[in-house]
């Protein structure tokens, strides 16, 4: 089945719910609201022309520097480049409203295909989804690291415990406003006799610039991999 | 009646196994509750080799974390190479040469044998054989010789690049030389099956190595206490293997004939020629068959590589200088190959904005690397599907019912490790 045909398959069984599809690069990718994610996860396990019984993966991700560089290489400007050592990346986004999305790709063991499924958490509200446990009971530890790394609560999921990272640690390591280095760094402390946690005492440094370039000579055309030389 | 007070409170005993446990594959802490001998609950906690590597990936260029990659599943380096050069190419949308993709291939299997082997030797180990051990540290080193002949490095070869590999593969095997331990003779013996090329001394491997796969089950397969220890221990039934979303040697134990290499050819699968193994119980045993049977399929897999290899010479990197570096050769006459060198190894290449899952069969099952871009010269957002981590979360539906000791048993039958379950 193409992915062209598993669509129209999907959308002729599942008539709501569904806010945008796409298919880029031969993947489908469907775009659902946080309140119908349930209804439609268990009509695509469920009916047996779609058959997606496997849940792959759930990925969290922070919208919150999507498109942001480190250095500006469209103009120059009057104090020429800089080197690029301080992250330029702390301004804030409007472009991006969703910060957070949750990326959930299923496998279909019978059909031969894959889908992907995003939900786009709107701001201003609570960071929450509900939990697909019940659908797929490999969604329970997937959960739990997306909980863990990006602070997404899952309602209903009967366990939601940290499962990365360690025990009493705060914060949530992979949004990108927190740093790379860390909060706190921990060292041996003779004089007490214990472990102690103190703020980080690296500066936050960038080694290679992140850069976007729009020039035409970095545009490759999909299939066309001998231009640009 | 009256005596009810003096009557002790009977509870479960709950126990930690592990981090420090040399059956716990690494740094697993499993928190263990259990009724008299029966395992009533197990709660793993993982996050002991946790590396943020997905976040580490987000602040470099795309290439400088091929090597992170190794460092995932640490007994199957190249496989993680290469789901993550895959996702990356088909959001380049390049494909690399037909050569490439055979080298690929070859050590694709190359290192599911090295996997296999590790497994083998540990799980043996683990219930309680040690001849099997040495043995299949014996095969390894042969192996591992291959990775350093063609990348130099015996394990983290960061050896696969967008767009093909890093270079061809070498005319000339190394060879051992004289030392203080081994005089001429010893060092000649050695040598022996390094006289050739490298694919030479592949091709000598694939016709001794189903004898040795022979020999360890000579050793295991109908072995009284082998079978003791894992025939119907740790039982799990298809739908529930599906549900709990394990794939690879987990789910064809079960009797599904589920192989990526197969069902979603990548690279130049679909123009082998091999078979897929499948069990009956969804065992431990059956797992074991399993693997066994796919080491057997994977020299077939090497030896038509190795065929192919040899008749068809060629490129093993895309000739697109905004990927892939040009050659030293042509740097030294063309200012342009310069300047597309310099900016190749300091900026990196701009991925084209847009999200692309790229999965491949893994030893230990599906591997796949979700990446996003904005348009960046690193990833936006990079996830890594390890295999072994839905393998883990099932432990506990896998060993809820069964003694102590099959607890090691059914948890080296999952053949985790730690680098990616914890990334």
């Amino acid at each position: 089945m193409e992915v062209n045909q598993l669509l129209a398959e999907i959308q002729s069984h599942i008539p709501s719910g569904i806010v945008a599809s796409r298919i880029a690069l031969d993947e489908l990718t469907l775009e659902i609201q946080p309140e119908n994610i349930l209804t439609v996860c268990k009509a695509l396990r469920d009916i047996p022309q779609l058959d997606f019984k496997c849940l792959i993966d759930i990925c969290g991700i922070d919208y919150l520097h999507y498109g942001l560089d480190d250095w500006q290489t469209t103009s120059t400007t009057e104090t020429g480049f800089g080197r690029g050592v301080l992250s330029k990346l702390e301004r804030d986004n409007p472009a991006k409203p969703n910060r957070f999305a949750v990326v959930y790709h299923l496998l279909s063991l019978e059909n031969n295909q894959r889908v992907r499924l995003r939900v786009n958490i709107p701001d201003g509200k609570e960071l929450i989804v509900d939990s697909v446990m019940e659908i797929w009971p490999a969604a329970n530890w997937y959960e739990r690291e997306a909980f863990d790394l990006f602070g997404i609560v899952f309602r209903g999921h009967p366990d939601l415990r940290r499962l990365l990272t360690d025990y009493g640690f705060s914060g949530h390591p992979f949004r990108k406003d927190f740093p790379l280095i860390g909060k706190v760094e921990a060292r041996y402390d003779a004089t007490l006799k214990c472990v102690v946690y103190e703020p980080v005492s690296i500066e936050p440094r960038v080694l290679e610039p992140k850069v976007i370039r729009h020039d035409n000579r970095y545009l490759i055309e999909p299939g066309d991999a001998t231009n640009g030389k | 009646m009256e005596n009810n007070e003096n009557i002790p409170e009977i509870r479960n005993y709950v126990f930690n196994f592990g981090p420090q446990h040399p059956a716990a594959h690494g740094v697993l802490r499993l928190i263990l509750e259990v009724d008299g001998e029966t395992i009533v609950r197990a709660d793993p906690h993982v996050g002991l080799l946790h590396r943020a590597t997905e976040k580490l990936a987000e602040s470099k260029p795309f290439n400088h974390t091929i090597g992170y990659m190794d460092r995932l599943d640490y007994v199957s380096m190249m496989c993680n190479e290469h789901g993550y050069v895959l996702a990356i190419e088909k959001l380049l949308g390049i494909t690399p040469p037909v050569r490439a993709q055979y080298i690929r291939v070859m050590f694709d299997e190359i290192t599911r044998i090295l996997n296999h082997l590790l497994w083998l030797a540990a799980h043996s180990l683990d219930n309680g054989g040690m001849a099997v051990f040495l043995y299949c540290f014996r095969e390894r080193e042969a192996l591992l010789d291959c990775y350093e002949a063609v990348s130099g490095a015996r394990m983290h070869a960061t050896y696969y690049r967008p767009g093909g590999v890093y270079r061809d593969l070498p005319d000339k095997m190394p060879q051992f030389k004289q030392n203080k331990w081994q005089n001429a003779k010893d060092v000649a013996e050695l040598n022996e099956d390094r006289q050739g090329s490298l694919l030479d001394f592949i091709e000598n491997f694939t016709n001794y190595f189903p004898q040795r796969i022979d020999e360890y089950e000579e050793l295991l397969t109908n072995n009284r206490i082998w079978k003791q220890r894992t025939v119907d221990i740790g039982i799990i039934s298809p739908e529930r293997a599906i549900a709990l979303g394990f794939t690879g040697p987990m789910l064809r134990g079960s009797g599904i004939a589920w192989d990526l290499r197969k069902k979603q050819p990548y690279e130049v699968y679909d123009k082998l020629d091999f078979d897929i193994p499948v069990g009956k119980t969804g065992d431990c045993y059956d797992r074991y068959l399993v693997r066994v049977h796919e080491m057997r399929q994977s020299n077939r897999i090497i030896r038509q590589c190795v065929d192919w290899l040899r008749a068809n010479p060629g490129p093993v990197i895309i000739d697109d200088y905004k990927v892939a570096p040009p050659s030293r050769e042509e740097m030294k006459i063309s200012m342009e190959a310069l300047i597309h060198h310099f900016k190749n190894m300091t900026e990196g290449y701009i991925v084209p904005e847009g999200e692309a899952y790229a999965a491949i069969e893994h030893p230990k099952g599906e591997f796949g690397v979700y990446l996003v871009s904005d348009g960046a010269n690193k990833p936006y957002r990079m996830k890594v599907r390890a295999a072994g981590f839905p393998h883990l979360a099932g432990l506990n539906e896998l060993i809820r019912g069964y003694m102590i000791a099959d607890v090691v048993s059914t948890l080296s039958s999952l053949d985790i490790v730690f680098g990616e379950i914890d990334r």
